[in-house]
């Protein structure tokens, strides 16, 4: 082969052909979903994360949460994420129109969370398992978000949301530990994970 | 061989430099000499985001399966650790040494001296400072949580510029070669230096600086992820395959047709892959389908050039004792068969349900990035530093020891993850299974890999002690590398060579 400008036709072509098919038909086909009104409740979905919640997405972000857990539910009779109770349905593209970026993830260390919100509504429950993982669940391999907790003497009166933490996992005496806005924040934005409206091209438990 | 006559078939097959005139060995001592600084500086600099992506990689195994270690600065926590090592490898490391390796090779084929190698110098700074900001900014939880694209929208700029003015004088050596007939390791490495800019800059433009809506990211970052490594680390790879086995061994290569075939089957398919790591996931049908049908059909390059690489190692593999270039990479060639047809398979639903969203994707990954390419840069370095350094490896024994650490670690990563992954999936689709058993019985697995990390730091450390070695050494006269008979071979095939055409 000499000629050069054949060559660096064809080397345009290839990678032009793909990049139309894969990222600009998709963003004509689907890239102007819109959302869609609920009959039972009369609401829109899906919602927009605010407030805390979307300050919590920034921080699951930050700290690579998607390194090891997803947020897509797979369809019935591929793999069991419906049995495992991950979701009553499987995820469509609908359910992401607004997340910048979208947390699909490609990695289950960690269970699927597209329904933690839904699954574990405990605040409580969520604080302890970030401030160290072991105390809900032992053997995890999750690591611990200290740095999202505060470790502070114990004022005039204890406040009302330091951790309850005993056994091995107790304060020094005199000492709590007390979430920050962060964990708060990261918090909130677990529990507005759920997917579980039916949808027109996803009714429950497909 | 001269560039006026037309050339003959013998020639379209060999890289074209295999000539022992005086004026050819003074024209390839002008060519090493231009691309001494920019190429040099690139392996040095290359070489320690290796070491710094190695730590980080420690680091991220360890933790893995000792969750508490070092988990109280945010700096440290596992998911901006995990991404900080991908980025430094893939763009520090990686990157870095396939330019440099692309620019030698350019040149080398083209049969012209590098222009503006103080220019690429400072490019090649340039590049750096965006590695540099880019990992900081990841620890400092400026990631953007976008696989393979995590660093933040300013260090994608200062990259993207960086680029660009390196690779624009990659193209130029190109266009302006005096040899104007084209070995197949050009066609390779002209559409890696294009494809990757339009990769890069489009998957940012559409994910971090404008987001597309909804999943229409996914598609776009996995059409980014996976030709990262399908058209920008693979073609550059594959184009040091074809330039070093037959150069190393003295012998053509072995079909031009399947030459041919090869590249253009790969540039059609190996784009259109990408979507299959959404198999099951909210995407329109059509498009996964259309991906796991172009992974199958990415076997037809797969299988031509497996045939052609080893097919010209036929009967030539005891001179894998003498020459380490060609150690690392016919292990570099084999790896690229295996991790491709495997990729293929892990495209097969059903095959793809139990693998998905387990560490046997980690450890494919590992093949394909450390097994196949790694070790073709390291072959390939050990090949060109000589000829830039004008001195020989100091240390035989340094070369031994990091083969052996590399080619063992790689294997003892992969092999165990692998079982590893298949039986986390299995669990994993076994509702009756609690999720933490899934957890509990990769352990072992994980802790293997944290051993096979440190067998590959010991590798990577003796590889470092002799290319900081062979820079300090003092300069002798020019005389091809004697302890690696390698240089032998191939100054005596270069002598037949010349006289066959
Ligand atoms: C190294 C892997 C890893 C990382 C990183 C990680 N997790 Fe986990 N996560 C796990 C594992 C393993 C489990 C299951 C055991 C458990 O409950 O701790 C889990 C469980 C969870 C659960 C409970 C799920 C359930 O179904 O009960 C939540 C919620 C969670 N993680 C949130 C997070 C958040 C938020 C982050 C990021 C700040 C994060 N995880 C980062 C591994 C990880």
């Amino acid at each position: 082969m000499k000629y050069g400008p054949l060559l660096f036709l064809g080397i345009f072509l290839t990678l032009a052909s793909s990049w139309v098919g894969l990222t600009v038909i998709p963003q004509m086909q689907f890239g102007g979903l819109q959302t869609t009104k609920i009959e039972e409740t009369g609401r829109d979905y899906p919602l927009n994360t605010w407030g805390a919640a979307s300050k919590g997405r920034e921080l699951y972000r930050a700290n690579g949460c998607i390194y090891c857990h997803s947020q897509q539910v797979r369809p019935q009779g591929f793999g069991a994420d419906i049995e495992r109770g991950w979701g009553t349905r499987r995820s469509v593209s609908r359910d992401y129109l607004y997340d910048k970026p979208v947390f699909l993830g490609t990695m289950r260390t960690g269970p699927d969370l597209t329904n933690i919100g839904q699954r574990q509504p405990s605040v409580d429950w969520h604080l302890s398992h970030l401030y160290d993982p072991q105390i809900t669940s032992k053997g995890s391999t999750m690591p611990p978000y200290r740095f999202l907790f505060e470790q502070r003497k114990i004022g005039a009166k204890p406040s009302p949301d330091a951790l309850k933490l005993t056994g091995e996992f107790a304060t020094p005496p005199g000492y709590e530990i007390v979430p920050t806005e962060n964990a708060k924040d990261l918090v909130a934005y677990l529990l507005s994970l759920r997917a579980d409206a039916a949808l027109l091209e996803a009714p429950l438990g497909k | 061989m001269n560039s006026q006559s037309s050339p003959s078939l013998r020639q379209a097959l060999t890289p074209s430099d295999n000539d022992s005139s005086p004026e050819r060995k003074a024209l390839l001592a002008e060519i090493d000499a231009s691309c001494r600084r920019p190429v040099l500086f690139m392996f040095a600099n290359g070489l320690l985001w290796l070491m710094a992506g190695t730590a980080l990689a420690l680091l991220t195994s360890y933790k893995m399966h000792s969750p508490n270690f070092l988990a109280d600065w945010s700096w440290l926590t596992f998911g901006r650790v995990r991404p900080a090592h991908l980025n430094t490898m893939v763009y520090g490391f990686a990157s870095q040494v396939a330019i440099g390796v692309a620019i030698w090779l350019m040149c080398r084929l083209g049969r012209v001296p590098f222009m503006q190698g103080g220019l690429v110098v400072g490019a090649t700074i340039f590049w750096n400072i965006g590695v540099t900001v880019g990992i900081v900014g990841i620890l400092a939880g400026d990631s953007t949580s976008i696989e393979w694209l995590e660093m933040p929208g300013y260090a994608a700029y200062i990259l993207f510029i960086a680029y660009a003015l390196i690779a624009i004088w990659a193209i130029i050596a190109f266009r302006f070669r005096r040899e104007r007939h084209l070995y197949v390791s050009q066609w390779y490495l002209l559409a890696a230096l294009f494809w990757f800019p339009w990769l890069y800059s489009a998957a940012n433009m559409m994910l971090v600086i404008d987001p597309v809506r909804g999943t229409v990211q996914g598609a776009v970052n996995w059409w980014f992820a996976h030709n990262v490594l399908g058209l920008w680390f693979t073609p550059i790879g594959l184009a040091a395959i074809y330039y070093f086995i037959p150069k190393v061994i003295g012998r053509p290569i072995h079909s031009y047709f399947l030459s041919t075939l090869g590249f253009w089957s790969l540039a059609l398919f190996y784009n259109w892959a990408g979507i299959h790591h959404l198999i099951g996931g909210p995407m329109p049908a059509w498009l996964i389908t259309v991906s796991v049908v172009a992974s199958m059909m990415m076997i037809i390059p797969v299988v031509t050039v497996a045939i052609n690489h080893h097919m010209t190692m036929v009967g030539h593999f005891k001179k894998l004792k003498y020459s380490p270039t060609l150690r690392f990479i016919v292990f570099g060639a084999m790896s690229y068969t295996v991790v491709s047809l495997q990729g293929s398979s892990m495209a097969i639903r059903s095959l793809n349900e139990v693998t998905h969203f387990t560490h046997y994707t980690i450890a494919h990954a590992h093949l394909g990035v450390y097994a196949f390419f790694t070790m073709v840069m390291f072959g390939s370095m050990y090949y060109i530093v000589p000829r830039l350094a004008l001195r020989e490896w100091p240390s035989a024994r340094l070369i031994s020891i990091h083969f052996w650490t590399t080619a063992l670690g790689i294997l003892l990563y992969v092999v165990p993850l692998s079982v590893g992954g298949v039986l986390q999936g299995l669990a994993m689709n076994n509702p009756d299974i609690p999720f933490l058993k899934t957890v509990e019985l990769t352990k072992p697995y994980l802790v293997t890999r944290t051993f096979a990390g440190i067998l590959m730091t010991v590798g990577h450390t003796v590889f470092a002690v002799n290319f900081v070695w062979i820079l300090a050494r003092r300069r002798k006269a020019y005389q091809p590398p004697v302890p690696f008979i390698a240089a032998g071979l191939q100054q005596e095939a270069g002598a037949q060579l010349g006289k066959d055409i």
